[in-house]
C-alpha cells in the first residue's frame, strides 16, 4: 500500500531524512517513534504527498480555524466530498445530518459538550481531539497521524488510539511514548538522523530495545 | 452546554448593518441621469490610451504647487502634533484635537479662504491644522504605548527633554516615522484635491481638463500622479526633506496678500450668527435658527448618514472581494501582479477625484459617491486583508477554492476585516459629507452653498453639526470594536496597514 524506495526528503532547505526504504501492507499499524528532529513529521509528510488520495491527516499544529465551531473544524475534513452550495449552507446553518455524524465521533472522544464551541475557547488538549475527530470523520484507507496524543492524559490517549484503530484499517502514527506505541501498534520504526534504523514486529521489541533510539 | 449552534456576535452586527445599508439603499437616489453614460465612459478610458503631455509646464506647476503644499502642511502638522501629543493628556486637547480632525481639509478650506483668500496660508492651514490634530492623537498613542522600561530606570534629576531624547525617542524613532510618512502619503491625496476649491494644486487642473473634455490630459495627471505616490519612498529621504521644506515656501507663494480686515470682518461679523448681529426678538431668532435645522441641517444629515451606511457596507463587500486577488492562497504571482495594480489605482485615487469623474460621466445622484468610496475604501481593506491572508499557514490538505475562502480563511480573517472596516467609518463619513461639494445632497452640498451665499453663520453651524457626527460615528466604532474585541495587534501598529486602516 505504501511503498517507498531510497528516498531522501528536505525540510525548510536542509535535507533530514536520508535512504528511506518502507513498504507498509494493508491492515498494518505502524508506529514511527525516535528523538523530536530525528525525522518522524517529515517522513509523514513524504508518505502523505505520495499517497494524498483517500489519505486521512493529523497534523501536528492541527490546522484548525479557532473562529469556526468544533462541529465546523470536524466537517471540514469532508469539504470535497459534497458541492460548494452544500458546504456554504452548512457553514450558515449546520446540516442535521452532517451535526449528528459529528456528534456521535465527538462523543467516542469525550467532546459531545463542546459540538458547537469555537475553537479557539478549547484546551490545547481538546483541540488535539477535535483534529483526530476531524479524521475520523473524513475516514478513507490511511489514517497519518503526527503525535496525536501528546497534549493529552495517559486513559485519554488510550480511548483516542482506540477509536483511530477502529476508523482505519492502515495506520501511521508518530509517537514519542514507547509504551504506547507498543501497546497499539504491530510494527515499529525507530528513526533516528532521518534513517530508518530499527523496523520490527512490536511483540520482538521490548522498551529497552527503543529506550536506546532515546 | 454548546448543543445548539449559535452564529458570533460579529455575525450578527455584520447583518445588522447589511440590513441597515439595504434600507438606507431605498432612502437613497441612485441612477443614471445622464444620456449616453457608457460612450463617455468609454471616451475617457481611450483617452488613457493616448495620455497627454504637451502641456508639460503647466502640468509640471501643478505636481510642484501639490507636492509643496503637500510638503509643508505635513511638516507643520507633525510639528504642531508632537508638541500638542506631550500634552495630549489634557481633556480639552482631546476633545479639541478629536473635533479640528472630524473637520475634512476641504471645509477647512473653505474656511480658510473665507479669511485668507487665495493667500498660500489657505493651503497650509487647511491641510496643516487637521493634520497636526491626527498626529496629536497618534503620537500620543505611540508614546502611551511604548516601551517605558528605559524611562523608569533613568534618573529623575535629568531634564525632562534629555529624558525624553535618551529614554523614549530611540525606540519609538522607528513608529514616529513610519506613521509620519504615511501621512505625507495622505498630505499628498489632501494637497491635490484642495485644487478643487480654487488652490493651484493638481485637482484644479484635472477639472478644468475634465470640463473642456481633454481626458488624454486628465490620464496625464492621474498617472503621473500615481508614479508620484508609487515612488515616494525613493524621493523621500531624511537627507532630502530639508532641502524641500525650504523650497516649498518659495514655490507655494503668490503676490496675494492677507487683508486684515477681512480677518476681522470674519470673526467678528461674518460668523455671528445674523440674528445676534441684526438684534432679532428671541423667537425671530428661533425662526432663523429652526429654518436652518430643519430644511438644511436635517436633510443633510439624513444624506450624509444614508450615503455612509451604503458606501460601508459597499466598501465591506468589495474589500471581501478585492483580497483574494493579492493573496498567495489563492493565486499565483502573475494573477497577484494584477490584483496589485488593480488595488493601488483604486487606493491612490482619492475618493474625491474618483466621484468627481463618475460624477461627471453619469450625472447627479448618490450612485457615483457610492462607488467612488466603496471603490477607494475597498480597495484599501483590502489589500490589508490580503497581506495579513498571507501569513496564515494552512495544512497540506487544505481545500481550495471557495471552500478555501469561506472555511479556512474567512473565518481567520473576519475579526481583522471587521476592525479595519470600522476604522474607516469615520473616514467613509468624512468623504460622505464633503461629496456634498460636488452636488450630492449631503452636509457639504448645504455648507457649499451657504458659503456661496455668503451666510457664514450657518456654514459655521452645518460644520459644526457635521463635526459632531463624525465624533459620534468615531465613538460608536470604539465601542462596537470593543464589545466585538477587534484588536488590531500592537506589532502592526508601525506599519502602513495600521496607518492606512486608521489615517
Amino acid at each position: 500500500m505504501i511503498q517507498l524506495q531510497s528516498e531522501t526528503a528536505s525540510y525548510q532547505g536542509v535535507e533530514t531524512l536520508h535512504d528511506i526504504d518502507l513498504q507498509v501492507c494493508e491492515g498494518e499499524k505502524l508506529a514511527l517513534v525516535g528523538q523530536s528532529g530525528s525525522g518522524k513529521s517529515t517522513l509523514i509528510k513524504l508518505i502523505y504527498e505520495r499517497y494524498p488520495v483517500n489519505t486521512a491527516l493529523v497534523p501536528q499544529d492541527y490546522g484548525l480555524v479557532n473562529n469556526l465551531s468544533v462541529f465546523h473544524n470536524v466537517y471540514m475534513g469532508c469539504l470535497d466530498q459534497h458541492s460548494t452550495f452544500y458546504n456554504l449552507v452548512n457553514l450558515i446553518r449546520p446540516k442535521a445530518e452532517q451535526v449528528e455524524v459529528v456528534r456521535a465521533i465527538l462523543a467516542g472522544l469525550q467532546l459531545e459538550d463542546y459540538l458547537f464551541r469555537p475553537v479557539g475557547r478549547l484546551s490545547g488538549g481538546q483541540k488535539q481531539r477535535v483534529a483526530v475527530a476531524r479524521s475520523l470523520f473524513q475516514k478513507g484507507h490511511l489514517l497519518l497521524a503526527d503525535e496525536p496524543v501528546s497534549s493529552v492524559d495517559e486513559q485519554q490517549s488510550r480511548v483516542v488510539l482506540n477509536q483511530m484503530l477502529n476508523g482505519f484499517s492502515t495506520i501511521v502514527l508518530a509517537l514519542h511514548d514507547i509504551q504506547l506505541a507498543l501497546a497499539f501498534c504491530d510494527r515499529i520504526i525507530g528513526l533516528e538522523k532521518g534513517r530508518i534504523v530499527l523496523d520490527s514486529p512490536a511483540e520482538a521489541v521490548t522498551e529497552k530495545d527503543l529506550l536506546s533510539l532515546y | 452546554m454548546d448543543s445548539v449552534y449559535k452564529h458570533s456576535p460579529a455575525w450578527k452586527v455584520s447583518w445588522l448593518f447589511v440590513l441597515l445599508g439595504v434600507v438606507c439603499l431605498f432612502f437613497s437616489d441612485v441612477e443614471v441621469i445622464s444620456l449616453e453614460p457608457w460612450q463617455e465612459l468609454k471616451r475617457l478610458f481611450l483617452g488613457l490610451l493616448t495620455p497627454d503631455w504637451s502641456n508639460l509646464p503647466e502640468i509640471g506647476e501643478a505636481f510642484l504647487q501639490t507636492l509643496a503644499f503637500a510638503i509643508l502642511g505635513v511638516a507643520g502638522g507633525s510639528f504642531i502634533g508632537f508638541l500638542l501629543a506631550q500634552v495630549f493628556h489634557w481633556r480639552w486637547i482631546q476633545i479639541s484635537c478629536a473635533f479640528i480632525r472630524a473637520i475634512h481639509e476641504l471645509f477647512w478650506a473653505l474656511i480658510f479662504l473665507q479669511i485668507f483668500g487665495l493667500h498660500p496660508l489657505t493651503g497650509l492651514l487647511a491641510i496643516g491644522l487637521p493634520y497636526a490634530a491626527t498626529f496629536a492623537k497618534v503620537y500620543a498613542e505611540i508614546l502611551e504605548e511604548g516601551d517605558k522600561s528605559a524611562l523608569q530606570a533613568i534618573s529623575r534629576k535629568a531634564s525632562v527633554i534629555s529624558i525624553f531624547f535618551y529614554a523614549r525617542l530611540p525606540d519609538l524613532w522607528e513608529h514616529f516615522k513610519t506613521y509620519t510618512s504615511y501621512r505625507l502619503e495622505c498630505g499628498l491625496r489632501s494637497s491635490a484635491i484642495l485644487g478643487f476649491v480654487g488652490l493651484p494644486t493638481l485637482g484644479y487642473t484635472l477639472s478644468s481638463a475634465f470640463m473642456e473634455g481633454h481626458y488624454s490630459v486628465v490620464w496625464a495627471l492621474l498617472l503621473l500622479f500615481y508614479l508620484l505616490i508609487a515612488t515616494i519612498r525613493y524621493w523621500v529621504r531624511p537627507a532630502l526633506l530639508p532641502v524641500y521644506i525650504i523650497a516649498a515656501p518659495f514655490i507655494v507663494a503668490n503676490d496675494s496678500t492677507i487683508s486684515f480686515d477681512n480677518v476681522r470682518r470674519f470673526f467678528t461679523e461674518d460668523i455671528i450668527p445674523a440674528p445676534i448681529i441684526r438684534g432679532d426678538s428671541l423667537s425671530e431668532s428661533w425662526h432663523w435658527l429652526s429654518d436652518l435645522l430643519v430644511n438644511q441641517a436635517l436633510p443633510g444629515i439624513a444624506n450624509t448618514v444614508v450615503l455612509t451606511q451604503v458606501a460601508l457596507v459597499a466598501s465591506g463587500i468589495l474589500s471581501l472581494l478585492f483580497f483574494p486577488l493579492i493573496s498567495t492562497h489563492f493565486f499565483k504571482p502573475v494573477g497577484r501582479t494584477f490584483g496589485h495594480i488593480l488595488l493601488v489605482v483604486l487606493r491612490t485615487t482619492p475618493e474625491y477625484i474618483l466621484a468627481y469623474i463618475l460624477l461627471q460621466l453619469w450625472g447627479p445622484s448618490m450612485l457615483p459617491a457610492i462607488v467612488a468610496l466603496a471603490l477607494h475604501n475597498g480597495a484599501i481593506i483590502g489589500h490589508l486583508i490580503g497581506r495579513y491572508s498571507t501569513e496564515v499557514q494552512l495544512r497540506v490538505d487544505a481545500s481550495r477554492g471557495l471552500n478555501r475562502y469561506f472555511y479556512e480563511l474567512l473565518p481567520r480573517l473576519y475579526g481583522q476585516f471587521l476592525a479595519f472596516l470600522f476604522y474607516r467609518w469615520e473616514i467613509i463619513m468624512r468623504e460622505s459629507a464633503i461629496l456634498g461639494i460636488l452636488g450630492i445632497a449631503t452636509l457639504g452640498f448645504y455648507i457649499d452653498s451657504s458659503i456661496q451665499e455668503l451666510h457664514f453663520d450657518k456654514a459655521m453651524i452645518l460644520i459644526f453639526i457635521t463635526a459632531s457626527l463624525n465624533v459620534l460615528v468615531d465613538a460608536s466604532s470604539r465601542y462596537l470594536r470593543a464589545k466585538l474585541r477587534l484588536r488590531t495587534s500592537v506589532d502592526c501598529r508601525a506599519t502602513n496597514d495600521y496607518c492606512a486602516a486608521r489615517e
